[in-house]
């Protein structure tokens, strides 16, 4: 049977570079040892599946690094179907650091909590597997598995805390937005093969060409593609699902999915919008520009009434996504392909360090407080002043205030939006310049609490913080700091002047 | 360009960071450890200060000296590029002169709720902000140096000031937020537009203050007019100008005295220096068109920030409003673009510097004596703290201009400049603009000596002479309520020491005014010459 397939199909196996897959693999083969060590070790003893995952994801990160060092071409894999660039390994890296801080975020909660451990760490692990893929995927069935592999495991992690009724709301609400989600993804999908014949990008690329009388057609595959990816970065009016998944779900949880899960909802809009319909910009651009613009201000204006912590940043986080969607509202006019690239990679990735900090102090102080109320925060600079300074910088770096990251992230998206220049241009630039100071106004609600407010009950006792959440606030500081005061660090990585080359040309 | 010694101004800079570091490992009890290390950081920067102010090449105040010129963000074109010129170095000096003195008097006057560490640690990283904003030679380190203050004035404010306090940082710090958003998107579309300018190597483009001093002229009359509306914004709500300026009041009253201080004396010039070093020298062909926009509004500036003093029942408030009117003077001698407007401004920014932070001083110090600042309830203070209330008639004397002392020449020849306006500007505009500007100095002359006819002259009230005999309970807004006349005592060390350096500067340079001028003339020249080429 399985040799007359052979046979019928003319099978060559493709010839595999397996430095370039090893990030991928690592990771693999550690979901694999986590799922095996769980069935062995006593319960007391769980802990140590944290620890393992942790350590398998920096591991994944040293083939990444090796590989960049390397340089050189881009490794083309699978037909050009799945492809290792600077691109892929920049977003690769900040999945694998970013999934390691959201372990160190976990692992008390996880210890504390009595949850599923073991299988907490095999779902992480799956779904920054799925983002890693996501990060090379060049291919309409690549981009749609890698995806489905980064959100199965999300739905259910966002449910995590199985007895609590928000936590259910929360998996419930994410999973079936999700899969409506990925059915209209699918339905533009199967569009644009039947438009081009090929599941490639590059080969859509070339189809996608607004002439022709299928233009129809063309439009409603990419508006749907569009769409789908909407929903994954809770673009609004795509966003209903974020503030009650966001709340609901356990908060490392949150964590991973407002900056991880994002992230990868992101990638798979670039390489969507530069690979398979750079060409249709008359259709994506002012569909990305109305959803920039409403995102950040629909974002903006809802947080501003939150009491919550948690739904606050969630909405800031939607908010955000409306920065990061701004460059691409303008990817395809004259030459601001380039700068707009840069600007959301270099975006997401200053994005990513501040966000996951901001949670880990909310982690850190809802050990203490027990709730997730603004007004629960008062007096922390008295009695945890390191966390009230380590909170007010994340804050401040999302509000965009040099010198700490955020700044450089908002100017890269301006500087991107304004070289394109135009109406759209220009105008999406003052839309963006009106939010940035909505934005503050709420962000500045919770550090008033902190340093200005009294605590609620007088109840100044220190907080103790567990060492893995210190390195994770550490981590992020330092992330945040650098990335401000030397933004050229960064900037490097999203300096990916072949890639715009192979998106743009 | 001279670039000897070129680590300077980055050591004067950053000194102050690293202060902070050490301080931040001190424990939060040990107050005075805190205090001692910050002392001694700001004392080390100011010697620092006084060794730039002695190698300074006075012959050649109108170059960039010990600058210096690093790649900084490359991807963008952002550089690490300082210097130091006549219009920067006085500005620079009395930011570090500011902050040793305000920590001398934050000694024994840390305001509640105390943590001297944090408040030590606030006015360094302030310091390290003022600081910078005057070195750096680059829109985008400038940019970053401008923001840096914010926080920590939001703090100061927010946590050790007034009653009001929240309503009055946030009024402030969203202020700021907006003008600088604004800001942000005019540097880059200036920087955009340069680049892409024809003719130009777009590769070569950076964002240094010496590329738009080469390729900003070249702008296009339109786009340079809106790209300088962005500037405008953004430098006016920190100037504060007319109509931008209701958070100033608000903020002033609100803040420690400290706060107040700093606030006053440098972060407010942050925005009139923007407007001298960046938007009119870049823009010039906008500035023409928006001169005449801007002397209107400072004018206006001028008569409604007297017309507010003569309104107010609080010294600190009234004190704040006059700070409006004197921004007004100062922001007419840049509308008129001569070079005589521009160094009678620049001379203004340090005099109000001098002079408003001293009567914030004062203000903060009758504030601890009478626990009030309620003018009516103020009064005899020449004879209960003769010292006190002779050194506020000094100031109330210098603030009103009175030739001899330094905010003479800050006014003056900021009214004389605008009967001269630069070729270009409508003379009979700037003519009526100088009569109006000339009788706000009327007004501020009947505040001043009004505000000082009621709190230091006559017999002191009843109710702060009984020497704590009294009861008078009924005063609940006067803090203790008990015991009134037990704080009222004389200016004490710290306030001398603190106070001192002020008044002999006001009297130096109201008497020698040349000292500041010849430093400032030869930079102010090159920034005008492109309006005096004509003549």
């Amino acid at each position: 049977m399985l040799a007359s397939l052979l046979a019928a199909t003319d099978f060559v196996a493709p010839t595999v570079d397996y430095h370039a897959l090893a990030p991928e693999i690592v990771v693999a083969a550690g979901l694999c040892l986590v799922l095996l060590v769980d069935l062995f070790v006593p319960d007391h003893k769980r802990w140590v599946t944290g620890t393992i995952t942790g350590f398998v994801l920096l591991g994944a990160f040293i083939p990444v690094a090796t590989l960049a060092v390397i340089g050189g071409d881009v490794r083309s894999l699978f037909d050009g179907r799945y492809v290792v660039d600077e691109f892929a390994l920049a977003l690769k890296g900040l999945f694998l650091l970013a999934g390691y801080v959201v372990v160190l975020l976990s692992s008390n909660e996880m210890e504390e909590g009595h949850y599923y451990q073991g299988e907490y760490y095999v779902l992480l692990m799956s779904s920054v597997l799925g983002m890693v893929m996501m990060a090379s995927a060049r291919d309409l069935v690549s981009v749609f598995v890698a995806l489905e592999f980064l959100s199965i495991p999300a739905y259910m992690m966002a449910a995590w805390r199985k007895r609590d009724r928000k936590s259910n709301e929360a998996g419930v609400k994410y999973y079936l937005l999700g899969v409506f989600a990925s059915a209209v993804l699918l339905y533009g999908m199967s569009l644009m093969y039947g438009l081009a014949n090929s599941t490639r990008l590059t080969d859509i690329g070339a189809a996608i060409t607004g002439e022709g009388d299928k233009i129809g057609l063309q439009v409603l595959a990419v508006v749907f593609v569009i769409v789908g990816f909407a929903f994954k970065v809770s673009a609004v009016p795509f966003h209903t699902w974020a503030p009650d998944t966001y709340q609901g779900a356990p908060t490392p949880v949150t964590a991973f999915l407002s900056v991880a899960s994002k992230a990868a909802g992101f990638v798979g809009l670039i390489v969507m919008v530069y690979l398979a319909f750079p060409q249709a910009s008359d259709v994506y651009q002012p569909f990305m520009w109305v959803l920039a613009a409403l995102t950040m201000t629909v974002g903006n204006l809802l947080a501003l009434k939150q009491t919550n912590i948690v739904r606050m940043l969630a909405y800031s986080s939607v908010s955000q996504g409306g920065f990061i969607l701004m460059p691409l509202a303008v990817a395809g006019t004259g030459d601001a392909a380039g700068p707009a690239l840069k600007a959301v990679v270099v975006y997401l990735m200053i994005y990513a360090a501040t966000n996951l900090g901001a949670f880990a102090v909310i982690i850190a102080v809802a050990r203490k407080t027990r709730s997730g109320e603004i007004s629960s925060w008062g007096g922390l600079f008295n009695y945890a002043p390191g966390l009230a300074v380590m909170m007010t910088i994340f804050l401040a770096s999302l509000a965009g205030i040099p010198p700490l990251g955020g700044w450089y992230a908002k100017f890269g998206a301006f500087r991107a939006v304004v070289e394109a220049g135009g109406g759209w241009g220009y105008s999406i630039a003052v839309i963006g310049a009106v939010n940035a100071v909505i934005a503050t106004a709420y962000y500045i609600t919770l550090m008033r609490e902190m340093w200005m407010k009294p605590a609620p009950d007088g109840d100044e006792t220190p907080i103790k913080v567990p060492a893995p959440l210190v390195a994770a606030v550490a981590l992020c500081g330092i992330g945040t700091l650098v990335m401000g005061v030397l933004p050229g660090a960064v900037a490097r990585f999203g300096d990916l002047a072949d890639l715009t080359h192979a998106f743009g040309g | 360009m001279i670039t000897d010694q070129s680590w300077l101004l980055s050591l004067g800079t950053f000194l102050p960071l690293v202060g902070v570091l050490v301080m931040l490992f001190i424990p939060k009890k040990n107050e005075v450890l805190a205090k001692e290390v910050g002392l001694l950081t700001a004392i080390a920067t100011l010697a620092v200060g006084v060794y730039t102010l002695i190698q300074f090449d006075y012959d050649q105040a109108g170059l960039q000296q010990f600058a210096a010129s690093k790649d900084w963000i490359e991807p963008i074109g952002a550089t690490y590029t300082i210097g130091l010129d006549g219009v920067s170095l006085p500005l620079y000096f009395l930011s570090m002169v500011i902050t040793v003195l305000v920590m001398i008097y934050s000694w024994d006057h840390i305001p509640h709720p105390g943590n001297a560490k944090a408040f030590f640690i606030l006015m360094l990283v302030l310091q390290t902000g003022m600081a910078g904003t005057f070195i750096a030679q680059d829109l985008i380190l400038f940019f970053v140096f401008f923001e840096v203050v914010l926080l920590p004035m939001y703090f100061m404010i927010g946590v050790w000031g007034g009653e009001n306090r929240q309503y009055a940082s946030l009024k402030f710090f969203l202020y700021t937020m907006f003008g600088s958003a604004l800001m942000l998107v005019a540097f880059i579309a200036l920087y955009i537009v340069t680049k892409n300018a024809p003719g130009v190597d777009a590769a070569e483009a950076n964002f240094s203050f010496a590329w738009f001093l080469e390729h900003g002229p070249d702008v296009t009359k339109t786009t340079a007019i809106w790209i300088f509306a962005g500037m405008f914004v953004g430098f006016a709500v920190k100037v504060p100008m007319f109509p931008f300026h209701t958070w100033l009041p608000d903020a002033h009253t609100q803040a420690p005295t400290q706060g107040s201080v700093i606030l006053a004396a440098i972060l407010l010039k942050l925005g009139t220096y923007g407007f001298v070093r960046i938007a009119i020298p870049f823009l010039p062909q906008a500035a023409v068109k928006w001169a005449p926009v801007i002397a209107i509004l400072a004018v206006i500036g001028i008569i409604y920030g007297a017309l507010g003093c003569l309104a107010q029942t609080d010294m600190k408030r009234l004190i704040a409003f006059s700070s409006v009117a004197h921004m007004g003077f100062v922001m007419l001698g840049i509308a008129t673009l001569t070079p005589l407007g521009i160094n009678a401004a620049l001379f203004g920014m340090v005099a109000h510097g001098l002079i408003t932070g001293m009567l914030f001083f004062i203000a903060g110090s009758v504030k601890e004596r009478y626990h009030t600042l309620e003018i009516k309830r103020l009064s005899g203070m020449l004879i209960q703290m003769p010292k006190l209330g002779w050194i506020l008639g000094f100031c109330a004397m210098a603030s009103l201009g009175l030739p001899g002392l330094a905010g003479f020449w800050g006014e003056f020849p900021a009214i004389l400049s605008s009967w001269n306006p630069a070729d270009g500007l409508n003379q009979d505009l700037f003519r009526v603009l100088t009569v109006i500007a000339a009788l706000g100095t009327v007004l501020a002359a009947a505040y001043l000596l009004w505000l000082y006819q009621r709190t230091a002259f006559g017999t002191p009230s009843a109710e702060f002479s009984g020497g704590g005999h009294d009861d008078h309970g009924a005063h609940g807004a006067a803090g203790h309520g008990d015991d009134h006349g037990s704080d009222i005592h004389d200016v004490n060390t710290f306030e001398w020491i603190a106070w001192t350096p002020l008044l002999i500067a006001i009297v130096l340079f109201g008497v020698l005014p040349a000292l500041m001028f010849d430093v400032m003339d030869p930079a102010v020249q090159n920034i005008t010459r492109v309006f005096t080429a004509g003549k």
